[in-house]
């Protein structure tokens, strides 16, 4: 596999003032990007990388992402209504983590960030189990192990280290799985992630870093992160780096499938860096008017993943009208299965906050237990005592 | 704009705004501090009126944020850094523990490290994990930091003068659930010492020691005790690092009872030091042990149990009971 060059890999220019206030322009042109799928819906080719995916599997792909952008429209839903506290949604990174997301096989583990609920839709993690974080009932919600789908991680770019051993741990058992770990173009900011980089490289570790480029972490743009393309930097660390169309669910699908195999053939990483947009606001708190104007969003808007499997779909006649239907009415299904659940979901018991703080229990937890059951039960003694 | 009405997240942003103003070394870093003004909007309109030379969004990496911030200060500078939460500080733990703290000792006090470290810190915003954290005492106990917090908007702006006057790295701990409380701000006083705490309410049965987010619980309390008939008297404690124990033992020899509260576990915390610096102060004074009323051992809870965690009136109240019990 060899790094993409791209005419983003152009040095930035020299601004005339000093570097530290200098800003690098974005490339006014398209980079260029592992591509099969235009953003008109025109399947192309490309020379490294291809899929090759019958009419029930291509709607398969587009099934997940319409159920994915609709659970995330539910939440984001369920936020405004005050029953969630917090959302992050991940509207218009789609094909993003579905392209990924069925790259994968069971045995493959996934090292997720706060916004992978395709990915997690994928790996088959119940969507309303994502939510009990975000409702602030529990700080997590789901075992692990269960669907190989690692807890969400807040604390930026953590993850890709678990990762990273986990995947060293496949290599010490002689099995054939691989790891996927994901993170934004704000993570790779951190030492964790740099560490992680030369951990994977050193060990050869089956670990594919999966970025979902989409523009911002939070109110910063890429600039404010890097000046060289993103995915050139595996270079540095001994391993490739590739740039994949990341709202092409194929493009994604055949790149991440790619650098699967590689890891699985005890080749090593692969950082695949998925080009996409954050389509929405970072979470529900954040407002994004205060930092980028609309014409960024509606030039994305016209690359959406969604709409341009739906095209390629229509006008190789892959789906029919029934198919639409059905699919929306699924939809609908989902978000009231979703709401319903939601709803339905009980705050703890407040004794919850004394489980799980130690596998093989701790005095000192047991005593702030019992003092704290007995703080509890003196205002129900009180109370049938009718005061 | 001598005695103004403003929120803490508005002195915050006043008392910064003063700074860049009359210190051209002055600079603030951080993520997001920039066009947006951070998440809670405490550097808002800053970048707009001082440009990105002086109000710089940083790369997301804190240990970056911190490293760099003790460089720029080694070059004359006085950088105020923004931690965005306090789950988020830990990155930058090594930068602040291994090197801000300990460089001016190691430099036999040829360099000065005028850094501020803010961080948003302790919970009751229904936010989720790694958002809500106290983590002070893991501050306060590193040799060479000072800790400090305030509790109003009167303080806010006050000791975020002081702590950027400072030559010492400061660890400034902002209590995000009030920082849309509302105060009055006198910029032309005098400033109390930023290391001295402050009698908050005078009373004579009982004393309750508190910073930031407590203090206006403890008012509640002691308000709520006074219908009781009981005089209880609160002290703002305002600095953790180092902590003003004459101040303490002063109120507690005219009460003879004391109550530490914070948000932070009880275990090894702030009020551990406190209750055992008074005990050997004011033993022939004390009519009860000190009590502490704080954070479990456990990790901060999920937004929906986080009532159940934080110290409440309630809470406060059953220890002011205990305690003028013995
Ligand atoms: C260590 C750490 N610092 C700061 C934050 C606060 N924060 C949460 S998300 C975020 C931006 C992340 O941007 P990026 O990595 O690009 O991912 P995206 O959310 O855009 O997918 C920040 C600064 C955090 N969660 N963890």
């Amino acid at each position: 596999m060899t790094v993409e060059s791209t005419a983003a890999t152009r040095k930035p220019r020299r601004s005339s003032k000093r570097a530290g206030a200098a800003r690098t322009p974005k490339a006014p042109d398209e980079p260029q990007l592992v591509q099969l799928l235009t953003p008109d819906g025109e399947r192309i080719e490309h020379p490294e990388y291809e899929v090759d995916l019958t009419p029930e599997e291509l709607r398969g792909l587009y099934r997940d992402m319409v159920l994915t952008r609709r659970f995330d429209a539910e939440a984001t839903a369920l936020q405004r209504q005050g029953e969630l506290g917090l959302w992050a949604s991940l509207l218009g990174q789609e094909a993003a983590q579905i392209g990924s997301g069925r790259a994968l096989r069971d045995d493959d583990y996934v090292f997720p960030t706060y916004r992978e609920h395709g990915v997690a839709w994928c790996r088959g993690v119940d969507p309303t189990n994502l939510l009990g974080m975000f409702r602030g009932v529990n700080h997590g919600g789901w075992d692990p192990n269960s669907n190989n789908f690692h807890l969400y991680t807040i604390v930026i770019g953590s993850q890709t280290l678990h990762a990273t051993g986990y995947a060293m741990g496949i290599v010490k058992d002689g099995a054939d799985s691989a790891v996927v770990a994901y993170f934004g173009d704000g993570a790779s900011s951190q030492g964790d992630v740099a560490e992680a980089f030369t951990f994977s490289a050193v060990y050869n570790a089956p670990v594919v870093f999966f970025c979902q480029n989409n523009q911002w972490a939070i109110s910063e743009p890429t600039e404010k992160q890097m000046r060289v393309p993103l995915y050139q930097r595996a270079q540095g660390f001994g391993f490739p780096g590739v740039r994949v169309d990341g709202n092409d669910v194929l493009a994604c699908l055949a790149v991440t499938k790619s650098a699967l195999e590689r890891a699985r053939r005890g080749e090593g990483p692969t950082l695949v860096e998925a080009y996409t947009y954050r389509m929405g606001a970072h979470t529900t708190s954040d407002d994004p008017t205060k930092y980028r104007t609309d014409d960024e969003r509606q030039a994305w808007e016209a690359k959406d993943p969604i709409q341009r499997l739906k095209t390629y779909l229509e006008k190789q006649k892959f789906a029919d009208e029934a198919f639409f239907t059905g699919l929306e009415s699924e939809s609908e299904t989902l978000g009231k299965r979703v709401r319903e659940a939601v709803r339905a979901m009980p705050d703890p018991d407040p004794m919850a906050m004394f489980e799980n703080t130690h596998a093989d229990g701790h005095a000192l937890v047991d005593e702030e237990r019992a003092q704290f059951a007995a703080y509890q039960a003196s205002f129900a003694d009180s109370a049938e005592e009718g005061n | 704009m001598a005695g103004k009405n403003m929120s803490i997240a508005k002195a915050l942003n006043e008392s910064l705004r003063t700074a860049l103003d009359t210190d051209p070394k002055v600079l603030i870093m951080g993520e997001d501090v920039g066009k947006l003004g951070g998440v809670f909007r405490v550097t808002d309109g800053l970048h707009k009126d001082f440009g990105e030379d002086r109000v710089i969004d940083t790369p997301l990496a804190e240990s970056g944020i911190v490293g760099t911030a003790i460089g720029l200060a080694l070059r004359g500078y006085r950088p105020v850094v923004e931690i965005q939460f306090d789950g988020f500080v830990f990155p930058a733990y090594d930068q602040i523990v291994t090197q801000l703290a300990k460089m001016y000792a190691r430099a036999l006090g040829k360099i000065k490290l005028p850094v501020v470290v803010r961080i948003p810190y302790g919970g009751g915003i229904g936010a989720v994990e790694h958002h809500s954290e106290s983590p002070e005492a893991l501050f306060a106990h590193v040799a060479g930091l000072k800790v400090v917090s305030p509790s109003n908007a009167s303080d806010a702006y006050w000791m975020m003068q002081q702590a950027i006057q400072s030559d010492d790295p400061v660890i400034f701990f902002e209590p995000k659930r009030r920082y849309w409380d509302k105060g009055e701000v006198d910029t032309d006083a005098i400033p109390h010492p930023l290391h001295k705490a402050r009698v908050a309410r005078e009373g004579t049965d009982l004393t309750l020691a508190a910073y930031g987010p407590m203090v206006k619980v403890c008012l509640e309390a002691a308000a709520a005790a006074a219908e009781e008939g009981k005089s209880v008297e609160v002290v703002d404690l305002r600095s953790m690092s180092p902590i003003d124990f004459d101040s303490v033992q002063t109120s507690v020899e005219k009460t003879r009872r004391l109550v530490v509260v914070h948000e932070a576990p009880v275990f090894l915390g702030t009020g551990a030091e406190i209750a055992a610096r008074i005990t050997e102060r004011c033993f022939y004074h004390l009519e009860a042990p000190v009590l502490r009323v704080g954070g479990y051992h456990v990790p901060y809870p999920p937004a929906r149990l986080e009532d159940e965690y934080l110290p409440g009136l309630d809470r406060v109240l059953d220890a002011v009971d205990r305690s003028l019990a013995y």
